[in-house]
């Protein structure tokens, strides 16, 4: 069940901060303790980072859910760049194509509890991720 | 059950205007069987407490257009409930002495109704929407009651994991966890999350994790015992782990889990001396009378400046 | 613009990082770090994070691009005051700062920088930066 949603753009590093405040907040108000809050806002900055620098930026959707009586936070990353060709390879431990550690997507998925990529060569990537308190 | 309307403000009329005398026969009712529970609630405290709910109850009556105990019109009602569950909740009531509290209110009340007897319709009526109010109150309360127990229960679970992680400072900067019995991936958490925030809050920058008293250790308490000291190691502390029996050894080997260049010793007294020696002091034995020795003295010496 | 406040410390430079870093922020700091490292001969960089209450991959990146310049400017880096809820998730990202020298705060970081120099030049030269 989902009790609350929001949008916010990903289209410069500003809105990267941005993000991560929201998401600060969102937690908070889930009652995250300090080091889950810290999981999750660190994931979406990785997340929000990878959507800006490879796929041109992007949308970021917020979902408090609700399931059998545990609360959790879910935030889908969406961008309508180049897509990723290997999956697998992107999620391996240090792979980049840029300047980076290689650790945005295969980190944030240690952060979280679900984690799921769709992407598609040519019309984007798509990455949620959700975190039960 | 479907609430019920309220048939224009007779019972609330009655409550009204026998207020006193309902008052006195139910505190009666409730101290005659309080033997049960003997001296944990005196009865001017329970008087006082029936006489605020029969105040609130009357008021609500007034307003309410329903027997529907959730709706808005009973607030006052349910707030009073609410508070007195998790009062008694705490002092370890019942939760059949919580539903008792409103039940018992049906005697007094049914017997006024009868004494003013008039036509049998609306004695039915009436009856029949004091006897919904008051059972759905019950339940209300039962389940705030049962509520207020688990979330008791939950806190005295979290002190008690707390309680089982306790963190000592062995010498100034110098902290020791003693970890005792099996280790699940959840105490462990706890524990190594708990020991980062005393490293912070001491300013140690030495942990001791002494694991004399666990007798095994699986995949994910050796990771979670890996990843604490290197989440120590970023914030500037250093993790000696101590008491590794032979059967943990082999697990970790067999797990081939790196320990990388954390320091382990085989007891708790090797890993003081290490952590005195690292933050400058030194362990010598001392004369303390004419030709005898005091056993092992600590001598803490400032590193120098 | 804004920028990220670089401060003397006896033969140290001290950093402390408040705001919530941004691309360009990253970058003109880097260059004012090493372009001061050059000009005083620091010895030393104390990089203070207690401020933050998270770092990624970026940041964590920039930590170490930072530690291996000063490194080859001859000056060693301690990154002091990293917060509980930040070391466990940075561990859990997979970012363990190799090579990275840690204190808990400043005060101890200056410390640990005072001995390793100690131990690589004697004790003589303990004078202040040169301007
Ligand atoms: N949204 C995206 N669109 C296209 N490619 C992406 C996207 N996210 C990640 N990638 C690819 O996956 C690689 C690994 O990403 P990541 O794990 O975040 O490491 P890094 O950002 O350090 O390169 C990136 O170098 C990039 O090639
Ligand atoms: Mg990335």
């Amino acid at each position: 069940m989902t009790s609350k949603t929001d949008t916010l753009e990903v289209h410069s590093s500003t809105d990267i901060v941005l993000i991560r405040q929201a998401v600060r907040k969102w937690t908070a108000e889930l009652g995250f303790s300090l080091v889950d809050q810290t999981k999750m806002i660190t994931a979406a900055s990785e997340l929000a980072r990878n959507a800006l620098e490879y796929g041109g930026g992007g949308e970021v959707r917020f979902e408090q859910l609700e399931k059998s009586g545990r609360r959790g936070l879910r935030l889908t990353f969406e961008d309508h760049g180049p897509g990723i060709p290997d999956i697998e390879q992107a999620l391996t431990d240090g792979f980049t194509t840029g300047q980076g550690m290689g650790l945005g997507l295969s980190g944030s998925r240690r952060l979280v509890n679900e984690f799921e990529i769709a992407s598609t060569v040519g019309e984007g990537t798509r990455v949620t991720i959700t975190r039960w308190k | 059950m479907s609430a019920q309307g309220l048939k224009k403000g007779r019972l609330a009329g009655i409550v009204g205007n026998h207020e006193a005398e309902i008052l006195a026969n139910w505190v009666g009712e409730q101290t005659a069987v309080k033997g049960r529970r003997g001296a944990s609630l005196n009865e001017s405290e329970l008087r006082a407490q029936c006489e605020a709910f029969l105040r609130a109850f009357r008021e609500s009556l007034n307003g309410a257009a329903s027997t529907d105990v959730e709706s808005n019109e009973w607030r006052a009602v349910r707030g009073m409930l609410d508070e007195l569950s998790r009062a008694r909740a705490a002092k370890g009531f019942s939760s059949s002495e919580m539903a008792f509290f409103v039940m018992s209110l049906k005697r007094p009340l049914f017997g006024l109704l009868r004494e003013i007897g008039g036509d049998a319709q609306s004695l039915a009526d009436t009856t029949w929407e004091a006897t919904e109010i008051l059972d759905r109150m019950a339940l209300f309360t039962t389940e705030v009651y049962q509520k207020a127990r688990e979330e008791i229960i939950a806190r005295q679970q979290e002190e008690m994991l707390e309680l089982s992680t306790p963190v000592v400072t062995l010498w100034k900067g110098i902290l020791a966890l003693p970890m005792i019995g099996t280790l699940d991936s959840a105490r462990t958490q706890t524990m190594m999350e708990s020991l980062l925030q005393t490293i912070l809050d001491t300013g140690s920058s030495i942990a001791i994790i002494d694991i004399t008293g666990v007798p095994t250790v699986d995949t994910l308490t050796a990771q979670h015992l890996l990843k604490t000291v290197t989440a120590a190691r970023l914030m500037g502390a250093e993790c000696i782990l101590s008491g590794i029996r032979p059967q943990i050894a082999q697990t970790i080997v067999h797990l081939g889990l790196d320990l990388g260049g954390m320091i382990t010793k085989a007891s708790l007294a090797d890993a003081f001396a290490v952590a005195l020696e690292r933050t400058g002091r030194t362990i010598v034995r001392v004369r303390t009378g004419p030709g005898r020795e005091s056993t092992a003295t600590a001598i803490g010496m400032d590193p120098p400046a | 613009m804004e920028r990220i406040p670089i401060l003397r410390m006896g033969p140290f430079l001290l950093v402390t990082i408040q705001v919530d870093l941004h691309d360009r922020l990253v970058v003109t700091f880097q260059d004012d770090l090493t372009e001061q490292i050059s000009r005083t001969g620091a010895r030393g960089v104390l990089i203070d994070i207690s401020a933050l209450d998270m770092v990624d991959s970026f940041m964590g990146r920039m930590i170490a691009n930072i530690a291996g310049m000063s490194r080859i400017l001859d000056a060693e880096t301690v990154v002091v005051g990293m917060r509980p809820a930040v070391a466990i998730t940075l561990v859990e990202l997979g970012l363990a700062l190799p090579g990275v020298r840690t204190a808990l705060d400043v005060e101890k970081g200056m410390e640990l920088l005072r001995a390793s120099r100690g131990l690589r030049l004697g004790k003589e030269e303990d004078g202040d930066l040169e301007d």
